[in-house]
This record gives structure tokens, C-alpha cells and sequence, in this order.
């Protein structure tokens, strides 16, 4: 009778716990998406007029438009079990060179080209430090190029800034797509910014789930040493996923140069840490094979909304940086919870 | 019984230096198609480093490697891959993070054309790798699993399915049961002996002596990186085989 009893109940535990178990993938891929929608919510019902409006909603997303390529590019080698610190050089290096070639009378297209090249460029020194000179981690070697190429951007400019570029240059940055063809307002536009995010988010979406390379790349954090051992050739990948951050951070370069109009030597200033700070929140994992491109977007959006709501509601700064600090660790948190509930010690 | 005893693979005179470090010399190694050979000896006697060597991922400082009668130079894993010889490592190398079926084809993915751009196949991947862990009667819940997942006796089932997806000829296991719990240890030997059955030449690394005298049909020893006993297993007894391990004969 006894005995009876406890089997009925530890089947009832069993089958609670499975459907715990169940849950856990799900949440594990979309909980991320849960904690930007409750944002969204309540910063909604303290900011009623304001925070989902048109104005404010475009302006969200003209604010992370360039951090949102810093943080991909990032993610993608965090991804890989290393490091990026010098996004931020990358971008600013990039962005004193469009500046110069703008100056210099160059036509648009071209103008528009040389951030690209050259964040390129600059990923491919960092892959090649790392692999080639075989640096210890990649942080050391990233660590040395945030120097490098900041310095590199204020040797050239002269560290003053270079301002004025024409429309096309400003273009990806600045431009509005007109929605009055959809009976909306002339203020109620799409920012081209914002649709470069999706376009370049559903490609780096594609590339790293559908394709071999981004498989490799995944295996590559998970154990460098099975990828290498199948026949990947994990310093040539580590070389693509360098050059393909710097190429980003190239992007982000060009976004800048729209919305700030401007070269200047504080262009993304400690931005590598919003970055990185991004790619955690979104639940991507420093020990690398971990995390998806949803979740750095979310990540991106949670930290961008965070900034957004605290300085409609006049909260200072300083506040903001003790609050993502703060999301950042409760964040890592939960996953170390979520990873002891979900694997196999 | 061995489908037929042709030669597939043969060492001659391997002789590997680290630096001033001597880790094999004159080494020789023979295996034949559905043959296991146990190959034995002490830490640092070089057993890892001869697997290394013959599954490409260390160039021999002299000697040559035959395969099929033919000499071959690897330069990399995927060269003795590309040959039919496949290596399943002592730490795996499986990747915890993806699920079982993109562990069998890591490296070798198929793929499907979408336009100019090649996309990952996962239909095409789960359908062979349910065949596959079919064949081999490995039992998992889903090749959709992850490896992290999994208990050490199934990953070991994993990194031989993946060894054996891609019709090998050779397969070198390092320590394969020495992760295991003594009930799985049985069923990763059950699968070795199902490997020589369908023509595989199987050669096991192990401290055991259970695992080799259960599996192999050839033992040879190395002392110090050097050729030190051979014998068929029929012609041996373990403390003999345990002697040769201490440098005794």
C-alpha cells in the first residue's frame, strides 16, 4: 500500500520533471527574447506617451545601429573561445580613413568602400597575430591592436576631428526610407540604419547556423581539438572569424560616419566592452560554442532600451553603468543555474 | 573470421624526435583487414605519438607509411581520412556543444546548393546519421542530442560511429574503455568485434589486458619507442604480455 503510494508519486515527480526538462531548450533559445519583451513592457508602463512611439522606437534603433555590428562581429569570436578588445580601434581607425579618403575628393562608392577594406584589413592583422605569431590569447593580441589602431586613426587625422561628407557617404547612417505611400506621416519614417541591421542580422544568421563554415566555427568553441582532429583547419577559420569582426566594425564605421558626420578620436571609445557586454547578456558563453545571433540581438536591443528608458526618465548616467554592470552579472547567473540543471556533470 | 587478410596498412622504420626528445624509433606496424592489433606499453612509450604519426596529425621524422601497397606522405588528418583511415582519440574529440549527428559529419558536412551558396543539409544529416547508429546498433534518443548530453560509454559509441561513417578501412582507438563504467565497457567491445566483422582493421591502444585479450587477434609492444615484442594472441599469455610492458621478456 505504502510502496504503492510512493511509485504514483515519484512517477508524478518524473513527469514533472520532464516537462521541466522539456522546457529547458526552449527556454534556453528563446529566454533571452522573454526578458526583452517584460523591458519592453514595463518600461511601456512607466513611459506610456514616450517609449513606444514612432520617434522613440526609430531613434532605439538609430542608437545601437553601429554597436549592433561591433557586438556581431564580437560575438562570433566569443563564439570561438576568444576575445576582440579592439572593435572599438577598429571602427574609430576605419572611420579617420573614410574621413581622410572623403576629404581627399574621392567619388562616393569609393568613399563608402575604404571603411569596409579597412576594417577587413584590421580583423586579418588580429587572425594573423593570433595564428601565425601564435599569441598566447587572443586577448593579448587584441589587446595590442586596441592601442595600434586607435593610435594608427589619430596619427593620420592629426587627432582632430574631420566632419562633413555628402548624402550617399551618410546614407547607411542617416537616410530615411519615405512610408507616406503607406498613408503614415512624413515624421513616421523607417531609418535605412535599421534595415541594414536586419539585412546584415539574417545573413550573419544564415552563416553561422547553415553553413559549414559557421558549423566549424561552433565546433571550434565547443573543442578546438575534435574540429581539428575532423579535418577543420581551425587557424584558417579563426583567420576568416577575425577578419569578418574587423569587417563589421568596418560597417559600424561607415553607420557612424552618417549619423555623427564626423571623423573624431573618441569614435568608439570602450565601445568593445558595450560589445562584449552585449554578447553576454545575450547568453553567449566565454568558454566558447555558445550562444546564437538572436540572443546578441537581444542582447544589443536590452542594453540599448536600458539606456533609452533610463534617460527619458532622467536617471543619471552613472545609475546606467551600475545597472548594466548589475544585468551583466545576474545575466551570467542565470545561465551558470541554467547549465547545472541542463548537462551532465 | 576475417573477410580476407590483405594488407592495409604498414609502418616502416617510424622514427619521430621532439626536439632532442627520441619519442619512436625504427618503429614497424602492421595491420590487415579485419584484423585487431593491440598495441601495448608503458606511459611514454610512444603508443599515442605512433597514432599520431600514422593518422596524420604528426609527420614522422624518417620512415614511410604504406596503405594499400602504396606509399603515402599525410600532411594532415583529412589525408588519412581521405585514405580510409579514421582515429578515435582518447579525450574523443567530440565537440559537446553540437548534437550527435553534426559530431559523425563534423568536417564532412553535406550540403545542399541554394544558388551560388552551399547551406548545411540537417535532413540529409539526421537520415544518415539514424542509419548509421542503426547499423552499428548504438542506442541514443536522438541523433538531434547533444554530446554534453550524453553518459561516457554512449559518447564513446559516437566517436566510433563517427569514426566508421564514411567507410573506413582503418580505425585507431586510444584507451577506448578507459573512461568507461565497467557495464558499458562491454558494449563498445561488442562494437569493435561488429567493426573487424565487416572487413574493418581495428587497432586498440589499451592498458587492459580484458579489452585486448577479449578483442585482438595481434598484441605488440613498445618499450622506450622502440619495437620491443609481437605476438599473435593465441601464442601469448597476459603476464607475458604485462611483462613485455615492464621491458621484460
Amino acid at each position: 500500500m505504502d510502496n504503492g503510494k510512493k511509485i504514483i508519486m515519484e512517477n508524478k515527480d518524473q513527469e514533472k520533471n520532464s516537462l521541466y526538462l522539456k522546457l529547458i531548450p526552449y527556454f534556453d533559445r528563446y529566454g533571452i527574447l522573454l526578458l526583452l519583451l517584460i523591458m519592453i513592457v514595463v518600461m511601456h508602463f512607466l513611459q506610456p506617451d514616450v517609449f513606444l512611439s514612432w520617434r522613440n522606437v526609430t531613434n532605439i534603433f538609430k542608437q545601437i545601429s553601429w554597436q549592433s555590428m561591433l557586438a556581431l562581429g564580437v560575438f562570433m569570436v566569443i563564439v570561438t573561445a576568444g576575445i576582440d578588445l579592439s572593435v572599438g580601434s577598429i571602427m574609430m581607425l576605419s572611420l579617420m580613413i573614410l574621413a581622410i579618403v572623403a576629404k581627399a575628393g574621392a567619388p562616393w562608392f569609393i568613399v563608402v568602400l575604404t571603411p569596409l577594406v579597412a576594417g577587413f584589413l584590421c580583423g586579418l592583422i588580429n587572425g594573423m597575430g593570433i595564428t601565425l605569431l601564435r599569441m598566447p590569447h587572443p586577448f593579448i593580441m587584441t589587446l595590442g591592436t586596441l592601442y595600434i589602431f586607435r593610435g594608427a586613426g589619430n596619427l593620420i587625422s592629426g587627432g582632430t576631428p574631420i566632419s562633413g561628407f555628402t548624402d550617399e557617404v551618410r546614407y547607411l547612417g542617416h537616410g530615411r526610407i519615405d512610408l507616406t505611400w503607406l498613408g503614415l506621416e512624413k515624421s513616421q519614417y523607417l531609418p535605412v540604419s535599421l534595415v541594414l541591421i536586419a539585412i546584415v542580422y539574417i545573413i550573419f544568421w544564415i552563416f553561422m547556423n547553415h553553413t559549414r563554415t559557421g558549423k566549424w566555427i561552433y565546433a571550434i568553441g565547443g573543442n578546438p581539438n575534435a574540429a581539428r582532429a575532423s579535418g577543420v583547419n581551425v587557424n584558417k577559420i579563426l583567420v576568416i572569424v577575425y577578419s569578418l569582426c574587423g569587417f563589421l566594425s568596418g560597417i559600424g564605421a561607415l553607420i557612424l560616419a552618417g549619423r555623427a558626420d564626423s571623423g573624431y578620436p573618441n569614435a568608439g571609445l570602450q565601445s568593445e566592452l558595450d560589445a562584449i557586454a552585449a554578447c553576454i547578456i545575450g547568453g553567449a558563453s566565454f568558454f566558447g560554442g555558445r550562444g546564437t545571433v538572436l540572443g546578441v540581438f537581444a542582447g544589443v536591443m536590452i542594453m540599448g532600451i536600458l539606456r533609452n528608458g533610463l534617460n527619458l526618465m532622467d536617471v543619471s548616467s552613472f545609475w546606467q553603468q551600475v545597472l548594466i554592470g548589475s544585468i551583466i552579472v545576474l545575466a551570467v547567473y542565470v545561465d551558470v543555474l541554467r547549465r547545472d540543471l541542463g548537462t551532465r556533470k | 573470421m576475417p573477410i580476407s587478410n590483405q594488407l592495409l596498412l604498414e609502418a616502416k622504420e617510424i622514427t619521430k624526435y621532439f626536439g632532442t626528445i627520441t619519442a619512436l624509433e625504427n618503429v614497424n606496424l602492421k595491420i590487415h583487414s579485419g584484423e585487431c592489433l593491440g598495441v601495448v606499453g608503458d606511459n611514454g612509450a610512444g603508443k599515442t605519438t605512433l597514432m599520431k604519426v600514422l593518422s596524420g596529425l604528426y609527420k614522422p621524422s624518417n620512415g614511410s607509411l604504406f596503405f594499400e601497397g602504396k606509399k603515402e606522405v599525410l600532411e594532415s588528418p583529412k589525408d588519412s581520412q581521405n585514405l580510409g583511415l579514421e582515429m578515435v582519440y582518447q579525450d574523443l574529440a567530440l565537440a559537446g556543444n553540437l548534437p550527435i549527428g553534426e559530431n559523425i559529419f563534423l568536417g564532412r558536412e553535406p550540403t545542399r546548393n541554394l544558388g551560388l551558396f552551399k547551406l548545411l543539409d540537417f535532413k540529409k544529416i539526421k537520415e544518415l546519421t539514424d542509419a548509421h547508429l542503426g547499423k552499428l546498433k548504438i542506442n541514443v534518443k536522438s541523433a538531434d542530442q547533444k554530446v554534453e548530453e550524453l553518459s561516457g560509454g554512449q559518447r564513446q559509441a559516437v566517436a566510433i560511429a563517427r569514426s566508421t561513417a564514411f567507410n573506413a578501412k582503418v580505425v585507431i582507438m586510444d584507451e577506448p574503455t578507459a573512461a568507461l563504467a565497467i557495464k558499458e565497457v562491454g558494449k563498445v567491445l561488442d562494437l569493435i568485434n561488429s567493426l573487424k566483422k565487416t572487413g574493418v582493421g581495428v587497432i586498440v591502444i589499451s592498458h587492459r589486458m580484458d579489452d585486448i585479450f577479449a578483442v585482438c587477434d595481434r598484441v605488440m609492444a613498445l618499450f622506450q619507442g622502440t619495437n620491443f615484442a609481437e605476438s599473435e594472441l593465441s601464442n601469448t599469455s597476459r603476464d607475458e604480455v604485462i611483462g613485455w610492458i615492464m621491458g621484460k621478456k
